[in-house]
């Protein structure tokens, strides 16, 4: 045989080898965590606050996490959306392309994505602590909006940009102000910004490091936006570190509905996309 | 629709205001992300002022003693830690990352291509503090009773290695979904032309393809990176936090993140301590900027590099 065949088997082998070994160690990760998290998942868990003594094995579930989860998540999420449609808009379509602002604002958003989550938990910590805030939903929340508010831009940034360029030059054309050659873009990168935020909303929940000191933690059900609120990340980790066998299956159940409920998000967000590309003027 | 008489703009026709008030707001939100980095910044800093000041940098960044009840912020071994657990995940995840991305890409068929991206797809989501957790249920084990075993060292499991292997796992489907994007971007034809020459696959893929494809591939691994510097959750839960300068793989080590996160809202009544940890944040900050901005100068220059050769 050839040197050059011999070459291509062994790269072959290597790459197949290299596949395997990759899907099957996630598919591993998620079987363990079903595996381990299943027989301990019962009616309770999502329908139950914790009682007295659930991290030492008594009674009661982590519905408390659950709610505070999605409403930190969701609040999260509208704060950034609500700034994060202007700060796209204002790039696209007010300031010229070569301009200091827009060249400062697309470096920020991109270096703000690599800024790890627990810069923004220390930082939103401090914000806090100026604005007279305790550990609770609130704080939490302001804190996963800067965390999420540059995954959001650049997911919405990248749908405005693939407006075709026709489109705000008609609009312009019959006389209309940038204002409504937005409020068209917009309505055009509709599905885009769904997608965006549903991506954002993943982040937001699963994230840990930055609720860790500005969302508290709870065994109440989150009801006010200024007492803290327990986050099922949290959760996860406060019961894995219980010497409770029990508690520690809990964990497992509670990392199972985190994963099942983020999965969900991005099935959907795959549903979502393509049924909705179809609506679009191309 | 005419504007009502208090607003002071007679001129203007209300769609031009509507325009005006519009621009402005969304201005200052621009303004305010701008804001956001800067702040984070300038505050880290500020904050951190009294230990480094008291301290030197230098002082710090090279000391290793840990302790603080007696005024020793050295931050060494934390560095140390998370250098070492992200080289460790890095060498572990990026080889096979890339060598898969390429065989969905450009060996298997188009179907296994599309189920093993949605599948990488799906497990880029997953948040972190359920990859540590199967760190304790499966790696750190693993480690304990299985690799350090075979090499005749006694270990807890919750070392370097498993916080590398955790890592790793982590950051596979972020190096591959962006190496899968990179190969996408080339143009069928240079693959065509090079088959039809009588090259054999991997040639057009080691002559043809990764050419192109280097610049994006490095930064697919520099992705991976500023993700496993990062990292606090998972790392938290298997390095086995104890700060000193690990000797060998199966010894604990205490990366920044997991430093932050153990210390941080609970150190009140030793002096400086606050600003310790708010110095380890803006070193941890640091090292994640320049690696991003490091890689952004080079995206720039590769891709010029690539246009004219």
């Amino acid at each position: 045989m050839k040197g050059r065949i011999i070459e291509e088997k062994i790269f072959t082998l290597l790459m197949a080898f290299s596949s395997l070994a990759i899907f099957a160690s996630l598919i591993l990760l998620i079987g363990s965590v079903i595996f381990k998290g299943a027989p301990a998942l019962d009616l309770a868990m999502v329908t139950e606050a914790p009682s007295g003594g659930f991290y030492l094995g008594k009674k009661g579930g982590v519905l408390n996490a659950i709610l505070g989860s999605f409403f930190l998540a969701g609040g999260a999420v509208f704060i950034s959306l609500v700034l994060s449609i202007p700060i796209v808009m204002y790039i696209n379509h007010y300031s010229s392309k070569g301009s200091l602002l827009n060249t400062a604002t697309r470096f920020s958003i991109d270096v703000l994505s690599g800024v790890p989550s627990i810069i923004f938990g220390v930082f939103g910590f401090s914000i806090m602590i100026i604005l007279g805030i305790k550990a609770s939903l609130l704080g939490g929340m302001i804190t996963v909006a800067m965390l999420v508010l540059p995954v959001m831009c650049r997911a919405v940034d990248e749908v405005a940009r693939l407006v075709p360029e026709e489109l705000p030059e008609s609009v312009h054309a019959l006389g209309a102000t940038r204002y409504d050659v937005i409020k068209v873009s917009l309505r055009q990168i509709l599905p885009g910004i769904l997608t965006a935020i549903m991506i954002s909303f993943g982040r937001a929940i699963g994230d840990a490091a930055s609720v860790l000191f500005t969302a508290g933690f709870t065994d109440e059900m989150p009801l006010s936006l200024l007492q803290p609120a327990a986050t099922l990340p949290l959760s996860i980790f406060f019961q894995i570190n219980s010497p409770v066998a029990e508690v520690q299956n809990r964990a497992y159940a509670s990392a199972l509905i985190l994963t099942a409920v983020i999965l969900s998000i991005s099935l959907s967000v795959r549903i979502i996309a393509s049924k909705m590309k179809k609506k679009v003027v191309k | 629709m005419p504007l009502p008489s208090f607003i002071p703009f007679k001129g203007l026709s209300a769609g031009k205001f509507k325009n005006i008030s519009a621009r402005t707001l969304f201005l200052i939100a621009a303004l305010f992300i701008n804001f956001i980095l800067l702040s984070i910044i300038i505050w880290l800093t500020v904050k951190s002022a009294p230990v480094w000041v008291e301290k030197s940098i230098p002082g710090l960044l090279l000391s290793q003693v840990w302790f603080p009840a007696r005024g020793g912020f050295g931050m060494f071994s934390f560095i140390i830690g998370t250098v070492l657990s992200t080289l460790l995940a890095v060498i572990l995840a990026a080889p096979p990352a890339i060598l898969s991305a390429i065989y969905l890409h450009e060996y298997a068929s188009k179907k296994i291509m599309t189920a093993g991206r949605t599948l990488i797809d799906l497990l880029a989501g997953i948040p972190s503090v359920v990859f540590g957790l199967w760190g304790i249920i499966t790696v750190v084990p693993l480690v304990r009773n299985h690799i350090a075993p075979a090499f005749g060292i006694n270990t807890t499991g919750y070392c370097l290695l498993s916080c590398g292997l955790v890592l790793s796992i982590m950051i596979v489907p972020v190096i591959m979904l962006m190496v899968i994007e990179v190969l996408d971007g080339i143009p069928n034809e240079l693959r065509e032309s090079s088959l039809a020459l009588g090259a054999t696959r991997w040639q057009t893929v080691k002559h043809v393809v990764m050419r192109m494809a280097y610049p994006g591939i490095l930064s697919a691994v520099a992705l991976g990176i500023s993700r496993a510097i990062g990292e606090t959750m998972a790392v938290l839960m298997v390095a086995g936090n104890v700060p000193a300068v690990p000797s060998s793989v199966f010894e604990p080590v205490y990366p920044l993140p997991a430093l932050i996160a153990n210390n941080y809202g609970e150190m009140l009544s030793i002096p400086l301590y606050d600003s310790a940890l708010m110095f380890s944040a803006l070193v941890l900050l640091a090292m994640v900027l320049v690696f991003n901005i490091g890689l952004h100068i080079f995206k720039k220059t590769a891709r010029y590099g690539g246009q004219t050769s």
